[in-house]
C-alpha cells in the first residue's frame, strides 16, 4: 500500500467526518430558525450575526453543565448509550459518495471514503446498530419513562427497518447492484433518477427515513408531553448533547442517503453539456449534492414544525399493516414491469 | 365505554412498585410532568402503554383561599379569585363582583354590564386558546400554538389597557370598574374582532382535518352525556357531549340574555369534539363582542360604575380631596357599611365551566363562608376512572382537553 493513499484517505475521512459534524451542529441553528420562520418569530439571533455562532454556544454550555448519573442507573452502559448512538451515526456517512473523482495531476482521487461493494447493507447494519444506543441509554437510566422511550424506539426502529429494507429490494432489482457508487453513477441524467422508476419505494423509504431518525411525527421516543424527555430524560451535559447531535447526524445522512438512491446523488441535469472539465463538475456536483441534501433537511424540519406524532399502537399499525404490504406490492409491481421491459422492449 | 366507572373501582392509590416480578408498573404523572401543565399528580398502574387503574392526586399548590376570604373584605378577595384559573382571570373577577353585588342588592348600569360581558368574553376566546393551543403541542404540533399565542398577546394588551395587568388581572370594583375603558381599548378590542378570525380559521386548518390530528382525538375519552351529568361535568366539555346547558343562556347574567349567540354542542363527547366546542365558542364570543361594543355605542357615555358610594371604592384623588370621598372610602375600607345577613350563590360560565360562589354573610366585615365552585376541580374527578384502559397518549390528551388549571384545582 502506498503511503499517500493512505494520507489521501486519512484526509477524505477528516473533511467527511469534519463536514458532517459542522451540518449536524448547523441543523441544530437551521431547526430553530426554520421553526421561528414558521411561528411568525425570530429564532436565535443573539449569538454573532443570524444566531450563527449559536451552536458553539450550546456546545459550550453542554460542556460545562453538571453531570448527573442518576443513582440507580448502571454506570457502563449509561455511559456507552450516547457513545453507541454518537460512533454509529457518525461511521454510517462512510459509503455515501460525496461526488466523481478528482484528478490531480496524475492521481485520481475518488470522493468516497470506502467503496464497499455492499454498501447498502452496510448502511442498514449501522443504522440498526444505532437503536442500540437508544435502547441501552433508556434501560440504563434506571427510569420507568426512559424504559419507555427506549422500549417504544426499539420497537418502531424494528417494525421500519423492514418496510425500509423492502423499499430498497425494488431498487436494487433495478439497478442491480449493492453498491451505493454504482448506483448512483447508474443516474447519469435527469431522466434516469431513480425516482421516476420508483416513486412508491422512495415514498415507503421516505417514511422510514422519518421513523429511523425518530423525528416527528414519529418521535415517540422521546416525546415530551407523554415520556418527559423519552429514552434521555436523565441524561444531561454532554451526553445529551451527543444524543441529540447524533439524530442530527442520522438526519443529514438519511438526506444523503435519499438523494443518492432515488434523486441522482451528485449527478444534476445537462452535467455533461455544460462542456467543463472533469474536475469542475465534480466539484458542481458535490455542491448539487448537498444542496439536495439541504434540501431533504428542510423537509425533515418542514414537517416536524406542521405535523402532530402518531400514538404508538398507529405507528406500529402504519409499519406492519401499511408500509410493509405496500413496500412487497412495489417489489411485485417491479418485478412485472422489468419482466415486461425485458421480454418485449429489449 | 359506559362500564370504565365500574371497572376499575375501587381505585385504589398504588405510590411505588412492591413487587418486581409484577406485570404492571406503577407511573408517576406528575408532580412535575409536562402534560400536567401545572402541579397535580396522577398515579396510575399502566401495562406496557395501557392504564390499568389510575388514581390523582391533588392539592399541591392549595392555597386556601377559602379560608383566606374569610378574613378579608369584599374587595380584597378579588386577587384571590384571578389565582383560581389564572388563563381567565377577570372571569373570575367579574363573577365575584357579581356575586357581591347580589348580596348587595346593586343594580349595575346597562353600559357596565356590557363592558363586562367584552372583559369575560375577551377571557373566554384566551382561555380556549391556551387550551386547544395546548392540545395541539400534546399532540406534538406546536406552531399551531404559537399562531394563536400571538392573539391572546393582543387579548392581554387589551386588558393591559383597560386595567393596567395582565394575567392576574383583578379588574374592575365591586359596582363597575375603576375607570372607564379608553380610547385605545376601544379601538383594540374593534382591531382583534378583525385580526383574530382569520388566525383561528388558519390554526383550524392546521388541525381540523388533519389526518393524524383526528386518528389522536377521534373517539378518544368518549363521555356520554349521562355519565359527564353524574360527574356534574360543566363547560365546553359538557357540551361536547351534547348536552346544551350554559349558563350564560340558562341563567342570565349581566344582560347575556340581549345577546344573539349560538351554543355550539358535541355529539360524541370525545377529545375531538371538545376542540371543536372550543374553537366555535371563540368564534361566538366573537359575536357576542360585536353586539356588546354596538350596544354601548348607545349608552350614555363616561358611565362606569353604579351609583352606590357606599360600596364602590372612590378613586384616590378624591379621597384626598373630597370628604364625602373620604367618608365613603374610610366606611368600606374599615368595613363599616351596612352589610345584610344573607347567604348567595352566583354562578357564571367560566371558560371552563361552572364558576359559582357560594357566599354566606353575617353582616360582618368579611365573609362568614365563601366557597368556590371550581369547574376544574369537578370535572378533573372523572379523570382517574375514566383513564383505565387507555393508552397513555390518550390519557394525556384526555387531561389537555379537559383543560384543568392547577391554581383552580386547588384553589
Amino acid at each position: 500500500m502506498e503511503w499517500s493513499f493512505v494520507i489521501e484517505k486519512f484526509a477524505l475521512v477528516t473533511i467527511v467526518f469534519v463536514v458532517t459534524l459542522v451540518i449536524a451542529m448547523y441543523s441544530t441553528l437551521a431547526e430553530r430558525k426554520i421553526a421561528g420562520f414558521m411561528q411568525d418569530r425570530y429564532g436565535p439571533d443573539r449569538a454573532g450575526i443570524f444566531g450563527l455562532l449559536q451552536p458553539f454556544c450550546d456546545g459550550g454550555k453542554f460542556f460545562f453543565k453538571e453531570e448527573i448519573i442518576p443513582a440507580g442507573a448502571h454506570k457502563t452502559l449509561f455511559i456507552m448509550g450516547p457513545t453507541i448512538a454518537i460512533i454509529t451515526a457518525c461511521i454510517s456517512s462512510a459509503v455515501i459518495p460525496w461526488g466523481q473523482s478528482l484528478t490531480i495531476g496524475d492521481r485520481v482521487i475518488s470522493l468516497q471514503v470506502a467503496d464497499v461493494n455492499v454498501g447498502i447493507l452496510y448502511m442498514f447494519g449501522v443504522i440498526a446498530l444505532g437503536v442500540y444506543g437508544i435502547m441501552l441509554g433508556g434501560w440504563a437510566s434506571n427510569n420507568k419513562f426512559s424504559l419507555m422511550g427506549a422500549i417504544r424506539a426499539a420497537s418502531q426502529s424494528i417494525s421500519y427497518e423492514i418496510a425500509m429494507g423492502l423499499s430498497i429490494i425494488a431498487l436494487l432489482m433495478i439497478t442491480g447492484s449493492l453498491s451505493l457508487k454504482e448506483i448512483v453513477a447508474d443516474q447519469s441524467g435527469f431522466v434516469n433518477w431513480n425516482i421516476w422508476s420508483q416513486p412508491l419505494g422512495f415514498i415507503i423509504f421516505m417514511v422510514c427515513a422519518f421513523a429511523e431518525c425518530n423525528r416527528v411525527p414519529f418521535d415517540l421516543p422521546e416525546c415530551e408531553t407523554e415520556l418527559v424527555g423519552g429514552y434521555h430524560t436523565e441524561y444531561s451535559s454532554m451526553k445529551l448533547g451527543l444524543y441529540m447531535f447524533s439524530e442530527y447526524i442520522n438526519m443529514f445522512v438519511s438526506s444523503a442517503l435519499m438523494a443518492s438512491l432515488y434523486f441522482g446523488g451528485y449527478n444534476f441535469p445537462f452535467m455533461n453539456d455544460l462542456g467543463l472539465s472533469e474536475n469542475w463538475i465534480t466539484i458542481l456536483g458535490v455542491l448539487a449534492f448537498f444542496i439536495k441534501i439541504f434540501a431533504f433537511i428542510f423537509f425533515f424540519m418542514w414537517v416536524r414544525w406542521t405535523l402532530p406524532r402518531f400514538r404508538y399502537d398507529q405507528l406500529m399499525n402504519l409499519g406492519w399493516k401499511m408500509l410493509i404490504p405496500l413496500a412487497i406490492a412495489n417489489i411485485v409491481l417491479t418485478g412485472i414491469i422489468t419482466l415486461i421491459k425485458d421480454t418485449y422492449f429489449s | 365505554m359506559s362500564d370504565f366507572i365500574t371497572k376499575i373501582s375501587p381505585n385504589k392509590p398504588v405510590y411505588e412498585d412492591n413487587d418486581p416480578q409484577d406485570e404492571l408498573i406503577t407511573l408517576n404523572i406528575g408532580p412535575t410532568h409536562p402534560a400536567t401543565h401545572g402541579v397535580f399528580q396522577n398515579v396510575v398502574q399502566i401495562d406496557g402503554e395501557r392504564i390499568v387503574s389510575g388514581v390523582s392526586t391533588i392539592g399541591y399548590i392549595h392555597r386556601a383561599f377559602e379560608k383566606i376570604a374569610e378574613h378579608r373584605p369584599f374587595y380584597q378577595i378579588t386577587p384571590l379569585t384571578d389565582r383560581l384559573n389564572y388563563c381567565s382571570a377577570p372571569i373570575n373577577n367579574m363573577g365575584w363582583h357579581m356575586t357581591v353585588e347580589k348580596l348587595l342588592k346593586i343594580e349595575i348600569p346597562k353600559r357596565v354590564q356590557y363592558m363586562r360581558v367584552i372583559v369575560m368574553e375577551l377571557a373566554r376566546i384566551a382561555d380556549h386558546i391556551i387550551c386547544n393551543g395546548i392540545l395541539g403541542v400534546d399532540t406534538g404540533a406546536f406552531s399551531g400554538f404559537l399562531y394563536v399565542m400571538q392573539e391572546r398577546e393582543f387579548i392581554y394588551e387589551i386588558f393591559e389597557e383597560i386595567c393596567g395587568a395582565r394575567l392576574t388581572t383583578n379588574i374592575g370594583r365591586i359596582g363597575g370598574f375603576e375607570r372607564d375603558f379608553n380610547d385605545i381599548a376601544f379601538a383594540k378590542i374593534e382591531e382583534f374582532l378583525k385580526r383574530f378570525p382569520p388566525v383561528l380559521t388558519e390554526f383550524m386548518e392546521l388541525f381540523d382535518r388533519n389526518r393524524i390530528f383526528i386518528e389522536r382525538t377521534s373517539g378518544i375519552a368518549s363521555v356520554t352525556a349521562e355519565e359527564a351529568l353524574d360527574y356534574s361535568w360543566s363547560g365546553p366539555i359538557l357540551r361536547a357531549t351534547g348536552v346544551d346547558y350554559d349558563i350564560r343562556v340558562q341563567n342570565p347574567y349581566c344582560s347575556y340574555e340581549e345577546f344573539d349567540f349560538d351554543v355550539p354542542v358535541g355529539t360524541k363527547g370525545d377529545v375531538y369534539d371538545r376542540y371543536m366546542v372550543r374553537n366555535e365558542e371563540m368564534r361566538q364570543s366573537m359575536r357576542i363582542i360585536e353586539q356588546a361594543l354596538s350596544k354601548i355605542a348607545n349608552e350614555p357615555k363616561g358611565v362606569f360604575h353604579a351609583d352606590v358610594p357606599e360600596f364602590y371604592l372612590p378613586p384616590k384623588e378624591q379621597v384626598y380631596t373630597n370628604m364625602e370621598a373620604l367618608i365613603y372610602h374610610f366606611k368600606i375600607v374599615m368595613g363599616e357599611v351596612e352589610t345584610p345577613k344573607a347567604e348567595v350563590y352566583h354562578a357564571v360560565e367560566g371558560a371552563n365551566g361552572e364558576l359559582g360562589f357560594y357566599l354566606v354573610h353575617d353582616g360582618g366585615r368579611t365573609p362568614y363562608r365563601l366557597h368556590f365552585r371550581r369547574p376544574s376541580f369537578v370535572n378533573y374527578q372523572m379523570f382517574a376512572p375514566m383513564s383505565a384502559g387507555m393508552l397513555l397518549s390518550d390519557a394525556i390528551l384526555n387531561m389537555s382537553s379537559l383543560n384543568v388549571i392547577a391554581g383552580e384545582l386547588d384553589a
